[in-house]
């Protein structure tokens, strides 16, 4: 096929990108460097220098480290037992898990609302059995994040790991029990190292989900900020949109060393080569 | 041996209680009664599902959002579909640059978007509220599109396509007649898939609100924030009930493979 012909499908999608998405991030990124038409880069040196603006980068690092973490300490376990069912029930399950993951973000935040908060669900039950005298104040702390993102990015963790789960083929582990390896030694040595390739692209995806994440944290954290609800506070609500530009370009630059960092792991862990 | 898959299997029950159990308690608070959102819920009515109908913001965010998802996704395919033969069909130079540029909507942080359409759309170029808000919504299912077709035409035989050419029909034709129809199921299910994340997107919709212009998303947003009642309870149920339709005309179309497999 002629080359103008190519391109002539390519073009309308790259035309539309560029223009709507490229062109605007770029200028955005680049409107952080020049403040009242000097170039300076007098906004980074006040971001690294602000007690707040730290603690909120502190807030959504930490908070999305942990829920990382743990999406992968539930997520494994379940997605292996997903795994080796037969088609029928493994779809099943698979449905159940994919269910919550389309459902919209803010309709899950919402069963938190009413599962934490004051009267909720937990509280009743912990005051209710005489646990704790006044209810607990969940709702609205990072804790309520984390319950709230794990809720959401778990499915993406479980789907990440059924992938890889799914070709790898059970002789290898009875091969390594009938040459004496012990169950769990040939499920850490064999089975863990394969599945690293779909480790790592779940956690790059909760990672870097949560990191950016604006729903959950808007509903579950009240005034608790991370990156995400800080930059819509100062667009829309404090109209500064020199600091919303500065976070969005942090927040482009550090999702992208993640997504490389972890390409690059990936590349290197992957048994294949 | 059995006794450690029991272990599992009991875990894996509890995962899933956690993961469906909050959406089951949503579904129960819908029907309550009083006006405090309580679980369980008092006595039983349909009152809240009622108030859905009476609140004219939600009817009209409603519309806005299906408008939106609609022409979003008609736009999408017109541009996304030739993009996504292209890149599948033939191999050229700077394939795999091309590649990140149709994905990366996906990589870069919805707010990021919404920010910086909102500056850039709204405020520099002076385009209309309601026009950046589709604009924004195309570049958000264009990966959608453009990836589930590709993973469709990359099951494709295209001995078949060179078949009808060689035979004397166009390449136009040829794609209209022959490859089009055998990635039919594909294409709808992509057209689902990004219809589902135009109608519940938050990140973008957000930033482009103005006079008579917000997403259904949004407006839940706005309204959770001020009132408690059961009535986003009622709203999340009929959200959830389209969303299970959805699904299972994914999975009808194209099986839920393509989840495990493509990310």
């Amino acid at each position: 096929m002629k080359k103008q012909y190519l391109w002539l499908l390519l073009l309308p999608g790259l035309l539309f990108l560029t223009l709507f998405m490229i062109i605007p991030i770029f200028m955005t990124i680049g409107s952080t460097f020049f403040h009242e038409g000097t170039f300076t880069i007098e906004g980074y040196v006040k971001l690294l220098g602000d007690p707040y603006i730290l603690k909120i980068l502190g807030t959504t690092l930490q908070v999305s480290l942990v829920t990382t973490i743990v999406c992968i300490l539930l997520g494994f376990p379940t997605a292996y037992y997903i795994s080796k069912q037969k088609a029928r029930t493994k779809g099943i399950l698979l449905a159940l898990a994919l269910f919550p993951l389309l459902t919209s973000a803010i309709v899950r935040s919402f069963s938190w609302m009413v599962i934490l908060g004051k009267n909720g669900l937990v509280n009743n039950f912990l005051v209710g059995v005489g646990l704790v005298a006044e209810p607990l104040k969940i709702l609205y702390t990072p804790t309520a994040m984390m319950i709230g993102l794990i809720h959401l990015f778990l499915p993406l963790m479980i789907i990440s790991l059924v992938g890889v789960m799914e070709n790898i083929d059970e002789d290898l582990l009875k091969a390594s029990e009938s040459l004496g390896a012990s169950r769990m030694k040939g499920f850490m040595s064999i089975i863990v190292p394969l599945c690293v390739p779909g480790l790592i692209v779940g956690s790059i995806l909760v990672f870097v989900g949560s990191l950016t994440a604006y729903t959950t944290p808007q509903l579950l954290g009240g005034k608790q900020r991370v990156v995400a609800t800080f930059l819509y506070q100062n667009a829309m609500t404090l109209n500064d949109w020199y600091m919303a530009s500065i976070v969005a370009t942090v927040m482009i630059v550090v999702t992208f060393i993640i997504i490389g960092l972890m390409n690059q792991l990936a590349r290197k862990l992957n048994p294949k080569g | 041996m059995k006794e450690k898959h029991r272990g599992l299997a009991l875990f894996t029950t509890l995962v899933f209680i956690f993961l469906l159990g909050p959406l089951f308690i949503i579904m129960a608070t819908s029907f309550g009664d009083s006006t405090v959102l309580k679980f369980p819920p008092e006595g039983f009515s349909f009152r809240w599902y009622k108030n859905i109908f009476d609140v004219e913001m939600f009817m009209t965010t409603f519309k806005v959002t299906i408008v939106v998802a609609l022409a979003g996704n008609l736009i999408a395919l017109l541009i996304g579909v030739p993009a996504a033969y292209a890149l599948s069909r033939f191999n050229f130079k700077g394939k795999g640059l091309l590649n990140t540029i149709f994905i990366s909507p996906i990589l870069i942080p919805g707010v990021v978007l919404g920010f910086t359409m909102l500056k850039y759309l709204v405020v520099t170029f002076n385009l209309p509220i309601y026009t950046s808000l589709l604009i924004g919504h195309v570049v958000l299912m264009l990966p959608f599109i453009i990836r589930v077709i590709a993973s469709s035409l990359s099951n494709f035989d295209y001995a078949v396509e060179e078949a009808a050419m060689s035979l004397g029909a166009s390449r136009l034709k040829t794609f209209f007649t022959v490859v089009l129809p055998n990635i039919r199921s594909g294409l709808i299910a992509g057209v689902l898939l990004a219809f589902l994340e135009s109608f519940n997107n938050v990140d973008i919709s957000v930033f482009m609100t103005g006079p008579g212009v917000s997403t259904l998303p949004i407006q839940m947003l706005t309204y959770v924030e001020n009132y408690f009642d059961p009535t986003i309870a009622a709203i999340s149920v009929l959200l959830m009930a389209v969303t299970a339709l959805l699904m299972f005309s994914i999975e009808r179309l194209m099986g839920l493979s393509y989840f495990t497999k493509n990310n």
